[in-house]
Formats: structure tokens, sequence, C-alpha cells
């Protein structure tokens, strides 16, 4: 194996994330670097996982106050870029890849048409060779019949086709960083693991950084080599196996997962009182 | 207490025509849980839809506690199975109040304003009474399911039909009420048929589970066999590995 290039290619410095004139946080504190490697966000709804990924991404709402000591992407600190700035940056440099295929795809334009569009704009490839290049990046992500699948609409596609296509999308300019929100949570259990392997291989061949959103531990365990655990926007623990787990709540989202190989007659919930506890203000 | 035999569901007619559920038969005993898993378009939903009442276009036959029901329900049939479904925002009507949510079946039956039921039905599922008075939005998603499991509980059906009941909440909401629903199961003595894409909530909550592809059961599978892991056909194996990475 080579040896994997440690340089950060993303650094966060107390990141702090606030709505409006909400008194609390969204994000407080939040700090850590990702070099060419997989890195996980895992908590609950509203932990704040999801605004990290996106106040990365610039893509916050006008109101939300995004500050932070350094929040830094290839040595360039982000949030001194310009509109126009981050716009070449992202779907190039940055890609983010949403929950669900149904809402992030457009729905009047052909499957084809909207990979090509990412072709012409990051790789200046134009007319037929931008569709020729979506067809092969529909290859990559193995979908079957890729000349039939350019022509559909997002509608008439499955859900984890399109995740496959929002993929392809995605990793077609080779970005240097992918931010993956909840990829396969509106998926089916048995496509997710094939969009998760996919997505996968394809980050580790372009030698990319990835950030692995989920509430789901175990999947994000399986294929992250760091998890961040978040509660109540704040970083409680980081962890590079589940084994070592120590906090409170990392130990109770594990066990509130049901696992069939060890059958219980109650699963164990949170004691949120207790985990608030721990919590130094 | 549900014995199924022979049910089809077709969709279109002639040459447009999608055989949703082909020919199933299976039973469920009284205070037993019976999952269904399967991937999206299996026909599992349309399955208990048609269990329910809310499909109409089935053909077979369907009896519940031994007696036969039609595609047509009666008040007295229609109490004997009540449905919880997947998504708790699209679920409860967006402008009345909880309490009015859960005061509509009684009402629907003709027993009543069913105002004093609502309150009770809120301790029970563990939430404060005063929330008779919210609307859905101020709610969040694990309390505006407890409050589908109230409604689906108000009328006191001998069998609940679950369908995804957990797969739109996060993993430590999903315990809270996965444990309400087994509570409430072991309190009330009630049959379960349980209907999810998930396996291992399958796994944890049933007693038997039905593996279901393209409107058939391709295999069974018992809580012994989920333990051990134990498949008899490909695509439960399939399943079982897709679930636990």
């Amino acid at each position: 194996m080579q040896d994997r290039d440690l340089t950060p290619i993303l650094s966060v410095q107390n990141l702090n994330v606030r709505f409006g004139r909400n008194a609390i946080a969204a994000v407080s504190n939040v700090s850590f670097d990702v070099a060419r490697e997989r890195i996980g966000i895992v908590g609950e709804s509203g932990s704040g996982k999801s605004t990290t990924g996106r106040a990365i991404m610039r893509l916050l709402p006008a109101r939300a106050n995004v500050v932070a000591d350094r929040l830094e992407f290839n040595g360039e600190p982000l949030l001194e870029k310009t509109e126009k700035e981050m716009g070449r940056l992202r779907g190039k440099d940055l890609a983010l890849i949403m929950q669900d295929p149904r809402y992030s795809l457009n729905p009047v334009l052909t499957i084809g048409r909207q990979i090509a569009e990412s072709a012409r704009l990051h790789l200046g490839l134009k007319g037929d060779g931008a569709m020729a290049h979506a067809r092969h990046m529909l290859e990559r992500v193995r979908i079957k019949d890729p000349d039939r699948v350019l022509k559909l609409y997002a509608h008439q596609i499955s859900g984890g086709m399109g995740q496959r296509v929002m993929i392809a999308m995605m990793l077609l300019a080779k970005p240097k960083l992918v931010i993956a929100d909840e990829p396969t949570s509106a998926l089916d259990v048995s496509v997710r693991k094939d969009v998760l392997v996919l997505l996968d291989e394809l980050v580790r061949e372009n030698n990319s950084g990835l950030i692995l959103i989920s509430h789901d531990i175990r999947m994000v365990a399986a294929f992250c080599e760091r998890i961040l655990v978040m509660y109540s926007g704040r970083i409680v623990e980081t962890l590079t196996n589940l084994e070592e787990a120590q906090h409170p709540y990392t130990k109770g989202l594990i066990a509130a997962m049901p696992d069939p190989r060890r059958p219980v007659r109650r699963l164990k919930v949170l004691d949120r009182a207790s985990i608030e506890a721990n919590i130094a203000p | 207490m549900i014995k199924v035999e022979n049910l089809d569901v077709v969709y279109g007619s002639k040459n447009a025509s999608n055989h949703v559920v082909r020919s199933v038969s299976f039973d469920v005993g009284r205070g037993e849980t019976l999952g269904i898993v399967g991937e999206s378009g299996c026909g599992k939903s349309t399955l208990l839809r048609s269990l329910a009442g809310l499909e109409r276009g089935w053909t077979g036959s369907i009896a519940f506690d031994g007696k036969p029901v039609g595609t047509a329900r009666s008040r007295e049939e229609l109490k004997l199975a009540q449905m919880v479904f997947q998504d708790p925002y699209g679920s409860l009507h967006p402008r009345h109040r909880i309490g009015t949510a859960l005061a509509e079946p009684l009402r629907a039956m003709g027993l009543g304003d069913g105002w004093s039921e609502a309150s009770r039905a809120l301790r029970q599922v563990g939430l404060p009474e005063h929330f008779a008075n919210r609307f859905p939005h101020e709610l969040s998603g694990g309390q505006r399911q407890r409050v589908a499991i109230a409604r689906a509980l108000i009328l006191s059906p001998p069998i609940l039909l679950l369908d995804e009941p957990t797969s739109a909440l996060d993993l430590s909401i999903q315990a809270e009420v996965l444990n309400l629903l087994a509570d409430q199961r072991e309190e009330r003595n009630l049959t379960y048929v349980l209907v999810s894409h998930d396996l291992s909530v399958i796994a944890h909550m049933c007693d038997r589970v039905l593996v279901m592809q393209n409107g058939i059961f391709v295999d069974e599978l018992t809580k012994a066999d989920l333990t051990e892991g134990v498949t008899h056909a490909a695509y439960s194996r399939e399943l079982f590995e897709a679930s636990f990475l």
C-alpha cells in the first residue's frame, strides 16, 4: 500500500454556527482535520452534523452566522471566498452528495444532460464530448444500460439508481473532498451496501477525502477510518472503532441498535439526563 | 388470529396489468408477531393495506379471528385491525390538533366524541396529556409516531398492522418506539404484522419472518434462524448480509 498523503485537505478549528438570534448554537467549537482519508460524522437529528457539512460547503442560508478560527480547504480560507469563487469550487474540488436523489436531481432535465452539464462546467468538455463522458461515468457507477438511462428523467429511475447518478455527477471532476450527507438513508437496505461500496471505491481511486455523515453508527464504522460523534452541536468523542467508545452518548447510540445476534427483550434507550450532565457547558 | 389464503392483488388490466401480490397464504397466531421483509416494490405494503381494508381490489380470502372479511368492511370488522403508517409527518392532519386526530376513529365508529379517551390514550404511549391541544408540527418525529400508535390503539383492536413504523426515525428514537410497541403487545396481548425493509428491526420484534420478493414469499425464518444467521434462500442470504455491514 502506498503511503497516504497526510497533509490535511480540510482543516476546521473552532467552527461555530448560530441561526439568526437563536441563543443556542447549532454547531459549537467543532475542530477536525481531513486528509485523504474517510471520516464519519455520527449523531441524531439536530446534533449539527449536517449543518457542519453545509457550513464547509458554504451552503447555509444568510441568517446563519458562521464563524471559525480556521476553516481552510486546500490551504485557502473558505470563509473569505466570494460566492463566485465558491461556485467554482463546489462540484469541482468540493462535492456534496445529499440524502434523497429525488430532490437533488433536476426533474425537468434528462439524466444525461445533468451529468453532461457538470462535465461541461468542470472539465471544459463540449457537446458530444460531454455526453460521451456522462455515458462513461454511468458505466463507472455500474449502471447496466447507460444509453437508456441517459435519456431518462429523475422520476423514471429508482432511488438506488438516482443515488448512483448523483455519485457519477459528483465524482466526475475528481473532487479533493466529498461530503456525503446521509447518502443511503432514503434507500432500501439491500441497495445501501452497493451504493456505499461504490462510493468508497471511487473515493479511493480518486484519492479524495470523504466525510460520511449519518445517524447509523454501525454503517459509518464499517466504512470510515475515524468517527466523530456529535451531540447538541459538539463533538463529544472521536473514535477509530466502536469498541473503544467511552462517552455515554456513543455507548447509548450503539446499544439502541437492534442486533439479532444478541436478542434482547427491550432495547436500551438514551438516558438524556445523564448525557447532559456529562457535557461541560 | 389472521388467516390469509391465495391473496392476489393485480393493478391495471389486460396488457398493462401489474401482478403485485401473487397468491400468498399465511397464518398469524394470537399474540404472535409476524414480520414481512422485502425491498421496495415487492408487494409487502400492498399486502398489509389489503389486510387493513384500504386496498379494495384483492381476491382470495382473509379471515380475522376465524371470521372471513370481505373487500368492503363493516364497522365491527374495521375495529379488528388498525394500521400504523411509515411517515408520522404524512399520516397526521397538519391542521387538526392531536386530540382531534386521536378522537377521530371513535367518532367515525359512532362511539361518542372521543375527547375523554384522547388524554388516556396519550398517557398510555408516554406522552403528557396537554399534547392533545398541540398541532402535529409542534411535535418531534418520535412523538408523532407515538401519537399514530395511540390512534391505532384507541379502538382496542386485537390486531395492529405496522408499515415501516420506524424507518423515518433516528436509531435512538427507533429504540424508544420499538420498546413502546413491545410493551403494548405484552399489556394487551396484541397480534402484530410488521412490514419493513430492515431485517434488524424485524428480527428484534418478530417471532417469525416471511421474506417477500416480487409478490411471493421466498423464505420463512424463525427467531432461532435469525439469531444464528441461518437462511434457506439465496435472496434472504443477500438481504441478511446487506443488513449487517
